[in-house]
């Protein structure tokens, strides 16, 4: 089942929560292994692509043909998260998104359904 | 620190070995390494990625020590992703040349194909970060190329522009009868080709397989015992950098690859333009041109026109998969480093037959573990 593995997680997956350094000021997404110490922060959601991908075969759990990218964030940090709602043909390194909540993957009948952010095209911009 | 040596190699061919266990594969290989060297093995050391999420079996060391008849010696396994056959290698090089032991065995072993592909994608993806990468849908090949994306995007390439290195591995596998693709490619049928994990090709894309390959790593007393050229481990390094790509300060560059690169060429004494034939990890034409980039074979942004150019053809400046890289030997995955040394072992000693590069008295081997998160690199030279 793995509960506590993603509950441990919610704040990122769901709010996209991230840390600022108390001291430097540095945000930091996926906050440290053990951000204790830093002060949570949230992320405008905002971000552009810096690269994209299709995935041709998917890893067990999840779907062939998902497109993955690298997102640079308004804030700065760079993550690694799905587009969603546009195929791949309308991709562009360039092109602005935001994030929204949807379904990562099902781990079956006895199992979770995972939540967290995916991407998908500025709606202001379409 | 005392000089180490390979005295004995071995491997099996890469591909689907449905009759054969992992452990089968793996003795294979370590029988035919020990041929050679008379005195016994003093430890062990099993390079190996997927063991056990692919293959049922941890604690590889204690089951191959006990199948081999070798109980009772140091046994185990070592795993880095990708790198665990360079890091296995490394550890071996270290037991012996800090006087622990004089003989030691290295064996990479790797059983993928009791599984379908999407199991295999999620346990290569487990290389990956876990929380912020493998449980958003990246996989190894797509992360490869998101960065290839970026590459085409920074240094305005083509796809077309990653051709020559498969081009390149399949052309040498064709005479290497361990290959697991023995035949030529065209440039052409590389960019007909589906595209597996947009923009990677399906020709530009290694296979992973079964196989093993083993190597023995002694003292230069046994090395001189057993007369002929000798293959010095002349430099060896390891480097750790992140895994998730989002938190790297440089998308294109390798931090692991430059780093375990420099500190294996300082050891040895060499610089980049004295290597004579050259492995690394060759996944895709992406892998291998950040890796030329970053181990300082490469100025940035220039790797696949130094492909294009034939320098990495076994005649060119910078001959590269000589036997077929994992493009067409095959991927055994955690088992790469160890059939690179096995391969360039051969090139040094003047015995890889019709794949023979010209006078080779310099190798130069690295093998990447994630998307380069682990970077293992060693220098080999000949002496006479």
């Amino acid at each position: 089942m793995q509960l506590a593995k993603h509950w441990r997680l919610k704040g990122p997956r769901y709010r996209l929560a991230a840390v600022r350094h108390p001291e430097t000021g540095a945000i930091c997404f996926p906050p440290p292994a053990d951000s204790a110490e830093w002060d949570e922060v949230a992320l405008s959601g905002q971000g552009v692509v810096e690269s994209f991908a299709a995935v041709g075969k998917a890893a067990d759990g999840f779907v062939d043909g998902s497109i993955m990218a690298l997102i640079r964030l308004a804030e700065g940090p760079v993550i690694t998260a799905q587009l969603t709602d546009l195929e791949y043909a309308d991709v562009t390194i360039g092109l602005q998104v935001e994030m929204v909540t949807r379904k990562l993957r099902d781990l079956g009948p006895d199992g979770l359904i995972v939540y967290g952010y995916k991407f998908r095209p500025l709606l202001s911009q379409v | 620190m005392r000089k180490t040596y390979i005295v004995g190699t071995g491997q099996t061919p890469v591909g689907e070995h449905w009759d054969a266990s992992l452990l089968t594969l793996a003795i294979r290989a370590l029988n035919s390494a020990r041929g050679a060297v008379a005195r016994p093995v003093e430890a062990l050391y099993v390079a190996n990625a997927l063991g056990g999420e692919v293959a049922g079996q941890s604690a590889l060391g204690a089951a191959l020590a006990s199948a081999a008849g070798l109980e009772g010696i140091e046994a185990l396994r070592v795993e880095a992703g990708g790198a665990s056959g360079g890091a296995a290698l490394r550890q071996a090089h270290l037991a012996v040349a800090s006087g622990a032991y004089d003989i030691v065995a290295v064996v990479g072993v790797e059983k993928v194909t009791d599984l379908l592909e999407g199991p295999v994608e999620a346990a290569l993806a487990l290389a990956l970060d876990a929380d912020y990468e493998a449980a958003h849908g990246l996989t190894l090949t797509a992360g490869w190329a998101l960065l290839q994306q970026r590459y085409m995007h920074v240094y305005g390439y083509a796809d077309s522009a990653f051709a020559p290195f498969p081009v390149n591995a399949h052309r040498n596998a064709a005479t290497n009868k361990g290959a697991q693709y023995r035949f030529a490619i065209s440039p052409e049928q590389v960019l007909r080709s589906a595209k597996i994990a947009p923009p990677i090709a399906l020709l530009d894309s290694a296979t992973p397989g079964d196989g093993a390959a083993a190597v023995i790593v002694a003292t230069e007393e046994v090395a001189r015992e057993l007369g002929g050229a000798r293959v010095r481990i002349a430099g060896s390094s390891l480097a750790a950098g992140s895994p998730a790509l989002g938190t790297r300060s440089d998308l294109l560059w390798l931090d692991a690859a430059d780093r375990s690169a420099r500190r294996a060429f300082e050891q040895a004494r060499v610089e980049p333009k004295a290597v004579d034939v050259l492995e690394l990890s060759d996944q895709h034409g992406i892998v291998a041109s950040l890796s030329l980039e970053a181990s300082g074979f490469a100025e940035r942004g220039t790797a696949p026109r130094l492909a294009a150019d034939g320098l990495i053809a076994r005649d060119g400046a910078l001959p590269l998969a000589t036997m077929g890289g994992c493009k067409a030997r095959g991927d055994a995955v955690g088992a790469l480093g160890v059939y690179q040394a096995v391969e360039l072992s051969a090139q040094l000693q003047g015995a890889a037959g019709p794949n023979q590069v010209a006078d080779a008295q310099i190798a130069f081997a690295q093998c990447l573990g994630g998307l380069g998160a682990t970077a293992a690199t060693h220098v080999l030279i000949r002496e006479d």
